[in-house]
């Protein structure tokens, strides 16, 4: 009896990502999501540049690699080619969503476009070694800033629900975290909630996934984990930022 | 034959539309045609100009640099041109809103009161129609059917009812 | 034969896409090239196209690429400063071998320059433009009438060598009207097996990638890529004659330094001068042959430009270096008139080297 399998939509090849690292969690609950709405054979995937820049080998739709923070708008030209059949999402990290790819971000969900975007926010560059991302907390010792985030030179993070919830267009914000089981549960949840919106036609759903990124915060991935419940979690409160269905009791 | 045409004015003098009534008029005949306007920021209040190349054979540059036709419709369009205009040519010049006349005197000056005209006429804003009618007859080229198809394909079937003003306006320059 | 309309050059690309099956635009605002999207935005929604005005050029280059890749016939259009932006995903679709269709109505730079006719993005348009080894099949029309017909082309070649097809405007071809008629023959876009358009779960997943981490691998598509090259080098190499037979000296332009030069042209040979012009119509690949031949007879030959001199290099290539090349140019909007270029065939008539 199997107890435990790898979700159809993802590739029966290892992960190379680092121990400990949590973008292996969140594309199990990519492909799980899949999986579970039956839509791997109408579904496209944007990988970005970043550590998760050859997601396309790992899922078994069809894959896109786009360029640094353009995925939104490579989705867009996806989405637009067959609106009726295309199943869209992007997979991105913080510098290419929130940091070159802050117009394409914010344009997206402006139009509302129809597409699903995953966005991992491990509050560091992690594939170029650990640098300082436009998510890295005040105070944060990472290679770019090695006496700590001064928020008077370099400003603060950018809260990225908080700031999309501003706008009209989107329909849905939520910002998870996959550090803990329940946790876990919740991102999952979350993420097959932004693929329903865009199968129903809902239009721009975001999910926020507080990561971590144990290699570049110099620490171990059980470290790791906790300093998502201590630092990320209290600057980046979990929950739902924006639900224009739910508020309008649909 | 190649004619070379600059019309040269404000803009919303209708200057764009009068060279591509002739453009459309010449291609409706068989000859060869281009209209070449200037564009960017001056096209929105400043000076305007429109190059417009009538001919029997293949056009080369579609730009005019020396016309054979002047159409000048206000003064610094005269100033700026008179002198670029080819000895034998011709000027046409709105004398309701330029007082001077020529000073070259190997060149025609041809002096309408247009803008005057369209305003006294329930015509305005047709100054450009009034002169464009005075050249096709002074060319000896007035050709009802192609006018009326020229006139078709300049104006919209959503602007269907500005064709009679314009038919009056290339007439009323016709007789002038 | 169907009428003739007249319209301006901007319009009838974007009629002639239109006519190609072309059914997604993607654009940002830039003169002089607005009445391509105008066009567009006018006309998709009525045909159940798509035209969508992007945040900036980065964007509208790279919906370009996700439309592509979902195996639609697409274009974009700008003008100088914004192909440089859309340079970035040029190379991607390049690198990615997705066919997509660009439209660059020329003005003069660098830097934000001006918004007069140029043609000093010939570097940038036949040398590839973005990072790496790539290169663009670039068609440079000459009248309306090629606008549309060479757009036509345009999608037809980009899908046949799964390729970004550049057409290489001005904003004088762009802005002017002359007589246009769409009457062509239009062959249908071919199966694009390779299309992201969703497994339906009958295939293995289609990837459209540039990445390629391990060196060799990275290696073997270059030297792939650059096999296809050498066969549009053979193949796809367009040009017009123009009073060569007898020439002596040749004038060599395209664009609209090709249109006043051929007034020039003309004027010469009434003078008695031996003069005739090569007009390429593909720069990339840039048509060596009738130049090389005339390099045999010819003793001079002039390249009339809108820059600084960039296409005399292609020039000086293709006739081995044998004759003399001048340069007759104009830039930062200017033109040159048919009187300077007619002066510089007189001057080179005289044995004149510059």
């Amino acid at each position: 009896m199997v107890v435990f399998d790898k979700p159809k939509s993802l590739a029966d090849i290892p992960f190379h990502y680092c121990p400990g690292c949590t973008h292996g969690i969140v594309h199990r609950l990519v492909a799980e999501a899949i999986d579970e709405l039956g839509i791997e054979g109408r579904t496209i995937g944007i990988a970005p540049v970043g550590c998760s820049v050859m997601a396309y080998d790992y899922f078994n739709c069809d894959m896109i690699e786009a360029a640094h923070g353009r995925a939104p708008a490579v989705a867009t030209g996806v989405k637009r080619a067959d609106p009726e059949n295309n199943i869209v999402f992007t997979y991105q990290g913080d510098g290419d969503l929130a940091s070159i790819g802050m117009a394409e971000t914010v344009h997206s969900a402006a139009r509302n476009e129809n597409i699903t975007i995953i966005f991992i926010n491990n509050a560091i560059y992690g594939m170029t070694g650990g640098q300082m991302a436009p998510t890295s907390l005040p105070g944060q010792i990472t290679q770019t800033s090695p006496y700590g985030r001064d928020v008077k030179h370099c400003g603060y993070p950018v809260k990225v629900c908080e700031m999309l919830a501003q706008l009209e267009g989107p329909e849905y914000l939520e910002r998870v975290a996959v550090n803990s089981v329940p946790h876990i549960r919740a991102a999952k949840k979350a993420i097959k909630k932004a693929f329903e919106n865009q199968i129903n036609g809902k239009g721009f759903s975001l999910i926020e996934v507080i990561s971590s990124c144990p290699t570049n915060w110099g620490m171990t991935p059980e470290k790791a984990l906790k300093w998502i419940d201590d630092a990320m979690i209290p600057y980046y409160p979990l929950g739902v930022y924006k639900d224009r269905s739910a508020q309008k009791g649909e | 034959m190649t004619t070379h045409y600059l019309f040269a004015g404000f803009g919303g003098q209708g200057i764009l539309f009068s060279g591509k009534l002739l453009a459309y008029k010449g291609l409706i005949e068989g000859k060869n045609v281009s209209w070449l306007p200037s564009y960017g920021p001056e096209m929105r209040g400043g000076t305007a100009s429109c190059s417009v190349i009538i001919s029997d054979e293949p056009i080369g540059a579609p730009i005019v640099l020396e016309p054979d036709v002047l159409i000048a419709m206000n003064l610094p369009s005269l100033d700026r041109y008179e002198g670029s205009v080819v000895p034998g040519g011709k000027v046409y010049v709105d004398s309701s809103l330029i007082e001077r006349k020529l000073e070259r005197t190997d060149i025609e000056g041809v002096y309408i009161p247009a803008t005057k005209l369209a305003g006294e006429n329930g015509m305005d804003g047709l100054a450009n129609m009034i002169i464009a009618g005075k050249i096709i007859a002074d060319a000896k080229e007035w050709n009802e059917e192609s006018i009326e198809k020229a006139l078709g394909k300049c104006i919209s079937a959503r602007h269907a009812d500005m064709l009679e003003i314009n038919r009056k306006a290339l007439l009323s320059g016709r007789d002038f | 034969m169907a009428e003739k309309v007249l319209m301006k050059g901007n319009e009838a690309i974007a009629e002639a896409a239109i006519i190609a099956g072309c059914r997604h635009y993607f654009g940002y605002p830039i003169t002089p090239q607005t009445e391509i999207a105008a066009y567009m935005a006018k006309r998709m929604p009525k045909i159940g196209g798509t035209f969508l005005q992007a945040e900036s050029e980065l964007a509208a280059i790279s919906m370009v690429y996700g439309a592509s890749a979902a195996g639609k016939r697409v274009m974009t259009s700008s003008s100088s400063p914004g192909i440089s932006l859309k340079s970035e995903g040029i190379s991607y679709i390049a690198g990615s071998d997705l066919p997509a269709v660009i439209v660059n109505a020329q003005r003069g730079g660098p830097g934000l320059g001006g918004i007069q006719p140029s043609q000093s993005d010939y570097f940038q348009a036949t040398r590839g433009g973005g990072h790496g080894d790539y290169h663009m099949i670039v068609l440079t029309p000459d009248s309306v009438q090629e606008m549309a017909e060479l757009t036509v082309k345009a999608f037809d070649l980009a899908d046949k060598y799964r390729m970004p097809v550049m057409i290489l405007a001005d904003g004088t071809i762009g802005q002017m009207m002359e007589p246009v008629s769409f009457d062509f023959e239009v062959k249908a876009a071919p199966q694009k097996p390779w299309a992201t358009t969703g497994t339906q779960m009958k295939r293995s997943h289609n990837v459209v990638n540039s990445l390629y981490l391990k060196p060799d691998e990275l290696e073997r598509t270059n030297f792939e890529r650059f096999e296809k090259y050498e066969t549009i080098k053979k193949n796809e190499a367009l040009y017009e004659e123009y009073m060569m037979d007898d020439a002596e000296i040749v004038v060599a332009a395209f664009g609209i330094a090709a249109r006043v030069s051929k007034n020039a042209v003309v004027a010469a040979r009434k003078e008695g001068i031996k003069v005739g012009l090569i007009r390429p119509v593909t720069v990339w690949p840039f048509p060596d042959e009738p130049f090389a031949k005339a390099a045999k007879t010819a003793k001079q030959f002039i390249s009339v430009e809108l820059s600084m001199g960039q296409m005399i290099e292609d020039v000086k290539l293709a006739t081995g270096c044998k004759v003399p090349v001048t340069l007759c140019n104009r830039v930062g909007g200017m033109i040159p008139s048919p009187a300077e270029v007619l002066d510089a065939i007189r001057n080179a008539a005289k044995g004149g080297k510059n």
